[in-house]
């Protein structure tokens, strides 16, 4: 983990003991959780990804995200997520595996997001989300040596904001499909902008490191007082509303 | 942690000024670092083997714009990091967690292994302001006893226990042992432990039954140190965020947990 100037650069890798095990952890969070579950999938093949998300679904998952972006696991997430043949066999064959919401978390690291977004949303994706980290790297100057054992990893928070909300942007420009949005979400502000741009959800995660858990309160709060302010009933009533021409 | 913090506390590099043997398997690094110069006892930094990896470690001393961390060698970092001399350049990032409170009155140190290292810290702070300071050290053998002669400055002969498992040295027993005799014997206004976690359960029991209060350092598996990963989990906590202190009140809540299971590299659980 780099922490960065305006954001985090982590190599984590996807650490999880299988499907199996988490699969009772699904299950527990279900018996207390009384707010949807989304379970966050990969795999390292197209079966694979389908077989995770049908265990995932079957201990109780509501909907499932299909991580194609990770950067910084080798042979999976980031090549699939930035190859639409690739992509659109892992999310055929999810959906006809699952009978619930397929969302697909997409990639920044690629020439034009709107490609994938096509692919993804033509092999039958519900939802997608944009986006995952961008892949970085951070060098010593005293030792010249790169300060990650991976060297490279993915960078989050802050720093990468105003790129999520163009993919948001651009893929809500092209396409009706629902956006969840994500990348640099800090505050109830950042939330309202990726709501007008044209996601109708959003993510955080980074912000945990900056605000701790009390951040997804002081957001949905935010968010409350701004539609109160401007006499919306919904966000629905919001979303996509900076395309208006 | 605010932003402001998390954007001031990230790694920078350091020279190591000095590198002590404490024992055969123990050596101290002393760095300076204005941060973490000033941190309580109890709290923690990142250290960034250049090249290798990146291992919390708690602070065994903190003054004067230097820091010290106490390092057992257990795998390829810390054997890296043991290899370095004075002179050579780590990372540090950091400080992270929370401290142990100050307390008044009684108080009883029980250090296990290097888990001796931030309660030495502690000690050194607690001693004038404490009515009485006791400290009970163990470990493996007599070399592996930690800080002895510090201990014996800040202790007397009766305030410090030592006990050693082969019965090189002090009391042949496990460090837990002479809790029960001494706790029934001895007020005690705040009990403090650092150590093996099979060993904080066992005091945390015994601190129960007679319902005194407890803080316990513990450790885990870290990898962010800001509470992202979740690598470091225990119950509803992040040791390395909500700790790595914490009360009687919250290992009550950690129970089915503490000194029984850890989360292991691939987030599965294993035994301790």
């Amino acid at each position: 983990m780099v922490q960065a100037k305006s954001g985090l650069i982590n190599a984590m890798g996807l650490p999880n003991p299988g499907i199996d095990v988490y699969a009772e952890e699904i299950k527990f969070s279900k018996t207390v959780l009384r707010i949807p579950l989304i379970v966050s999938v990969f795999g390292y093949s197209a079966d694979e990804y389908a077989t995770v998300a049908k265990k995932a679904v079957d201990a109780g998952a509501d909907a499932v995200e299909l991580n194609v972006s990770c950067p910084h696991v080798k042979q999976t997430g980031a090549e699939i997520g930035q190859s639409p043949k690739l992509l659109s066999e892992v999310v055929q064959k999810v959906k006809a595996a699952v009978n619930k919401p397929l969302i697909v978390k997409l990639s920044p690291n690629v020439a034009d997001i709107t490609v994938i977004a096509q692919a993804a949303v033509e092999a039958g994706a519900d939802a997608l989300t944009a986006v995952n980290t961008l892949k970085a790297m951070a060098i010593d100057v005293e030792t010249g040596r790169p300060i990650l054992s991976n060297i490279k990893g993915g960078l989050s928070g802050p720093a990468i904001k105003p790129i999520a909300l163009r993919c948001v942007y651009d893929i809500h420009e092209e396409f009706d499909v629902p956006i969840i949005g994500c990348g640099g979400i800090t505050d109830w502000r950042d939330a309202v902008e990726f709501f007008l741009a044209g996601a109708s959800a959003v993510q955080v995660g980074t912000a945990i490191a900056l605000e701790d858990t009390e951040v997804f309160q002081a957001i949905t709060k935010g968010v409350e007082v701004y539609m109160r302010k401007k006499h919306y009933r919904s966000v629905k009533e919001i979303v996509g509303l900076a395309h208006r021409s | 942690m605010s932003a402001s913090l998390i954007a001031a506390n990230t790694l920078r590099t350091t020279e190591i000024v000095q590198v002590k043997t404490e024992s055969p398997t123990v050596k101290t690094f002393i760095m300076p670092d204005r941060l973490c110069s000033k941190v309580k006892p109890g709290q923690f930094l990142m250290l960034w083997i250049p090249g290798v990896d990146e291992i919390p470690l708690s602070i065994m001393d903190a003054s004067n714009g230097l820091v010290a961390v106490s390092v057992k060698q257990v795998g390829d970092a810390t054997r890296h990091l043991h290899g370095l001399k004075a002179g050579e350049t780590v990372g540090i990032r950091g400080p992270f967690g929370n401290s142990f409170t100050e307390s008044r009155g009684r108080v009883l140190l029980l250090g296990g292994g290097t888990g001796t290292a931030p309660l030495l810290f502690l000690a050194k702070q607690l001693s004038a302001k404490t009515e009485r300071l006791s400290f009970v050290e163990g470990a493996k053998t007599k070399d592996e006893l930690l800080f002895i002669r510090e201990l014996n400055g800040i202790c007397n002969e009766k305030s410090l226990i030592t006990t050693t498992e082969d019965g090189t040295y002090g009391l042949q027993c496990l460090v837990t042992e002479p809790l029960s005799s001494l706790l029934d014997r001895e007020k005690f206004d705040m009990i403090y432990t650092c150590g093996p976690e099979v060993m904080v359960k066992k005091i945390f029991e015994l601190t129960e039954q007679r319902k005194l209060p407890l803080e316990a350092s513990l450790e885990r598996l870290m990898r962010c140190g800001i509470g992202l990963c979740g690598s470091c989990v225990i119950g509803k906590y992040r040791v390395c965020r909500d700790g790595p202190v914490f009360t009687a009140a919250q290992l009550r809540e950690v129970k089915d947990e503490l000194g029984i299971s850890k989360m292991g590299f691939d987030g599965s659980r294993i035994p301790i």
